[in-house]
């Protein structure tokens, strides 16, 4: 099945993921190793808006945007901020002593992961749902097995969720995770009053 | 373009990020390595949500909370994190005040 128009993995769908993928971890490698802090940030954007890109991929139109206003526009002017009012900026960023343990403990954790991910039978949407796949039948995580008519609605249902997320999104955000949606409020509240009273001329 | 090349990608940018983390001096430079963090279990939990089969596919209508439940984790993680760096930039500047340093190797009173 596909999960939605527009959403196959076409060549050109391919392509963009891959570059993306490798500039996002080239800027992210730039980030921890240049030495002049200011250059960093800049790859830390880099590295951000191709975060975006690989949710635009995920048809996560909306968290794309939420990513270029706060993450691009926010935190990385932050972030800059912060390197422009301290001193030492061009050779702002050496390593401690920990440097060839915490490379050790890095690459062990990605071999880790990969090796994970590599060998899980993921329970995929693409392979369970009935289009292409007349041999399985559609189970749910809890085993439970769909019949022929139910499965057929499920992937409309699948293909009509992702073919517009944004209001779906809105619509979950302010009824099931209203409470988390307010508490939220108030956490950046409190974190904005913190951060004035920390760095307030006394 | 699957969900296990999309969860390589998270754990490389990862594992840069914990590297950051725990081998710089610079508080700046651990903050911008915790954001990496944070961006690489954002992808993650969208691709999670995006690839696999929902848990309960009951009754019609059921499926829609599930399917967008990474997305909503996302902007949620986004908004902490948000708080996050606001905080902790704070609190390096205020360092950086009284302190004249922003080397997290400095600032070691407490184990003295």
């Amino acid at each position: 099945m596909t999960l939605g128009a527009g959403t196959e993995a076409t060549f050109a769908t391919t392509a963009v993921f891959w570059i993306t993928a490798a500039s996002t971890i080239i800027a992210a490698l730039a980030v921890v190793q240049l030495r002049n802090l200011f250059r960093a940030s800049l790859f830390l954007v880099v590295s951000l808006v191709g975060v975006a890109a690989m949710f635009i991929l995920l048809r996560a139109e909306f968290l794309a945007v939420v990513q270029i206003l706060i993450y691009v526009g926010a935190v990385s002017v932050l972030i800059i901020f912060a390197v422009l009012m301290t001193r030492d900026v061009t050779d702002g960023s050496p390593s401690n002593r920990l440097r060839l343990p915490a490379g050790v403990l890095a690459l062990l954790f990605l071999a880790c992961s990969v090796f994970v991910i590599l060998n899980t039978d993921w329970a995929l949407l693409e392979d369970r749902l009935p289009a292409d796949s007349a041999s399985k039948q559609l189970v749910d995580l809890s085993g439970n097995a769909i019949g022929a008519d139910r499965a057929a609605a499920v992937e409309q249902e699948v293909v009509e969720v992702y073919s517009n997320t944004v209001p779906r999104v809105a619509g979950l955000l302010l009824s099931d995770y209203v409470l988390a949606f307010e508490a939220a409020s108030v956490l950046l509240l409190a974190a904005l009053i913190g951060a004035i009273a920390l760095v307030r001329e006394r | 373009m699957n969900l296990e090349s999309f969860l390589i990608v998270g754990a490389a940018i990862f594992a840069i990020g914990l590297y950051g983390v725990l081998s710089k001096r610079n508080a700046v430079t651990v903050l911008m390595g915790l954001e990496l963090m944070f961006n690489a279990v954002n992808i993650s939990a969208v691709a999670m949500s995006r690839y696999i089969v929902p848990a309960r596919i009951g009754s019609a209508g059921e499926m829609l909370p599930q399917l967008l439940t990474g997305q909503v984790f996302a902007i949620f993680i986004i908004t902490v994190a948000a708080a996050e760096v606001a905080l902790g930039v704070a609190i390096v500047i205020a360092i950086y005040r009284n302190r004249e340093t922003v080397f997290v190797t400095d600032v070691n009173e407490m184990r003295r």
